[in-house]
């Protein structure tokens, strides 16, 4: 099969392995084309994509851009922080809007968590969740996968630890669903305050002993100390979460063995992960970052499949 | 189903003998040149055809790049079933060189209106030209011929031209299917 079971990309929880075997296959095309001299295909020449980001975002945005930008698809802008939505405007009079444009699919970030569940109910357009609080963020764990299964080969079988600010975090909820549904074993590491109770529920242990997790791990995926989303206290200082969660180059070097190394960024240099670590040849960031825009290019395409003329 | 046979094993050898002797009329040694044979069908032609010309004809270094225009169709969203690409393996780039994309069939040319839109993505090359084993006649949406063909043929819309390779289906063949 070579189409997605899913009208949307809502989430990792809605698809089946199917659907992220065909996602990386039509990915590995689109590596391909990102790496010719002329990088852009006319697939989506007839296609109009709207970003409608209500939260800031930098790095997901822009590959977003750049993915439907390569696949010749229209492509409007949307930030929150200069719109009517300041106003008072709602959320489904901002995107009605929008879509009177004759939009054919909206890539939206907001704040709340379901929101793209909610859109997906009231507007006819394609939606893919860009980040829903701190529920979901599926294109980030499809390509934390498919970088995972570029560097070692598979994901199945592979033992991966998710280190830091779980609780907040839609990363680590999505990757948990992704890796799982693709026969990986998840672990996760981080302070006890920032592990959500329900974590067992979704088959991954947990592991509070920073150097335990890695000696036991072929991938640590270390997350961004995500400051703004904590409304108290989770731990008592970024120094001493440094200290016990922070990965540095001795904590590798003492392994005796080599382990792969992803961050989503934006990095926190010298609390999470320190930057020799961040920039060694164990680290596959830059890869992630790259093969963003490729997976994102094929969730594009194949949603956009589904579109009748 | 009836099935008509258009050309046999022995036919078919001896075209691509004469198409690899037409190349090297036109292309010399090939060290300005390329074949690209087009994903899917066009790539057992293509392989065929440098396998001759490297063993039969002592070409010694030729490149031959293997092109999926998947991307670049027109009828992306006009099929029941989604488009599903091959692999391109394009190792070089075109720019400046004689080109020479291959493929089994000419029908409608919307594929090699599709392959010339993809070529563009490696660069500017000096000049493109088309080779193909069967040239459907009368059967073209787009104003496009080939340079080198191996049979033309009158089939009417509803027969389909299929060709098979004794690398993948054990015989090299090329069949009329029609409905009735």
């Amino acid at each position: 099969m070579q189409e997605l079971s899913v009208e949307h990309l809502l989430g990792i929880k809605y698809l089946n392995p199917n659907d992220i075997d065909v996602i990386f296959k039509t990915a590995d095309h689109f590596k391909e084309v990102i790496n010719r001299p002329i990088k852009k295909v006319p697939s989506l020449r007839d296609i109009t994509i709207a970003n409608l980001f209500f939260e800031n975002s930098t790095r997901t945005k822009l590959s977003f851009e750049l993915a439907e930008k390569r696949l010749s698809a229209d492509v409007i802008n949307f930030s929150a922080g200069q719109s009517s939505v300041k106003k008072g405007e709602t959320l489904i009079d901002t995107v009605n809007n929008i879509l009177s444009m004759k939009v054919d699919i909206v890539v939206m970030r907001h704040g709340n968590v379901g929101a793209g569940v909610f859109l997906s109910k009231h507007v006819n357009a394609k939606i893919i969740n860009a980040g829903d609080g701190t529920h979901e963020h599926p294109t980030q764990a499809l390509l934390d996968s498919y970088s995972i299964r570029e560097k070692l080969g598979t994901v199945k079988g592979k033992k991966i630890v998710i280190v830091g600010d779980i609780l907040h975090s839609r990363v680590a909820l999505s990757n948990i669903f992704a890796l799982k549904l693709q026969g990986a074993e998840v672990k996760v590491c981080g302070p006890t305050t920032l592990i959500p109770k329900y974590i067992s529920s979704l088959g991954v242990e947990v592991e509070t002993n920073l150097k335990k997790a890695l000696e036991w791990c072929d991938v640590a995926n270390v997350l961004r100390v995500q400051h703004e989303r904590m409304d108290i206290k989770y731990f008592p200082s970024t120094r001493e979460y440094t200290q016990l969660f922070g990965i540095n180059q001795e904590i590798l070097d003492n392994l005796g063995k080599k382990i792969v190394i992803m961050h989503p960024g934006p990095i926190n240099r010298g609390v999470e992960i320190t930057s020799d670590v961040a920039d060694s040849s164990e680290s596959i960031i830059l890869n992630q970052v790259e093969n963003g825009v490729a997976v994102r290019m094929a969730v594009i395409y194949l949603l956009a499949q589904q579109i009748k003329r | 189903m009836s099935r008509k046979t258009l050309l046999n094993s022995k036919d078919i050898e001896i075209i691509l003998h004469r198409l690899a002797c037409q190349l090297i009329e036109n292309h010399n040694d090939f060290s300005n040149t390329v074949l690209i044979g087009l994903q899917p069908r066009g790539t057992f032609l293509a392989e065929r055809l440098a396998e001759l010309l490297k063993n039969e004809y002592n070409i010694k270094e030729l490149e031959l790049g293997l092109l999926d225009i998947t991307f670049y169709r027109d009828d992306f969203r006009r099929k029941d079933k989604p488009l599903a690409a091959e692999k391109t393996q394009m190792n070089f780039l075109i720019e400046d060189k004689k080109v020479v994309i291959i493929d089994d069939v000419l029908f409608s040319g919307r594929s090699i209106r599709a392959a010339l839109t993809a070529i563009q993505s490696y660069g500017r090359p000096e000049s493109i030209e088309l080779l193909v084993l069967i040239d459907r006649r009368f059967s073209r949406h787009l104003p496009i011929q080939p340079n080198y063909r191996g049979r033309q043929v009158d089939a009417i819309n509803e027969e389909k031209v299929l060709v098979t390779w004794k690398k993948t289906h054990k015989k090299d063949a090329v069949y009329i299917e029609s409905k009735e």
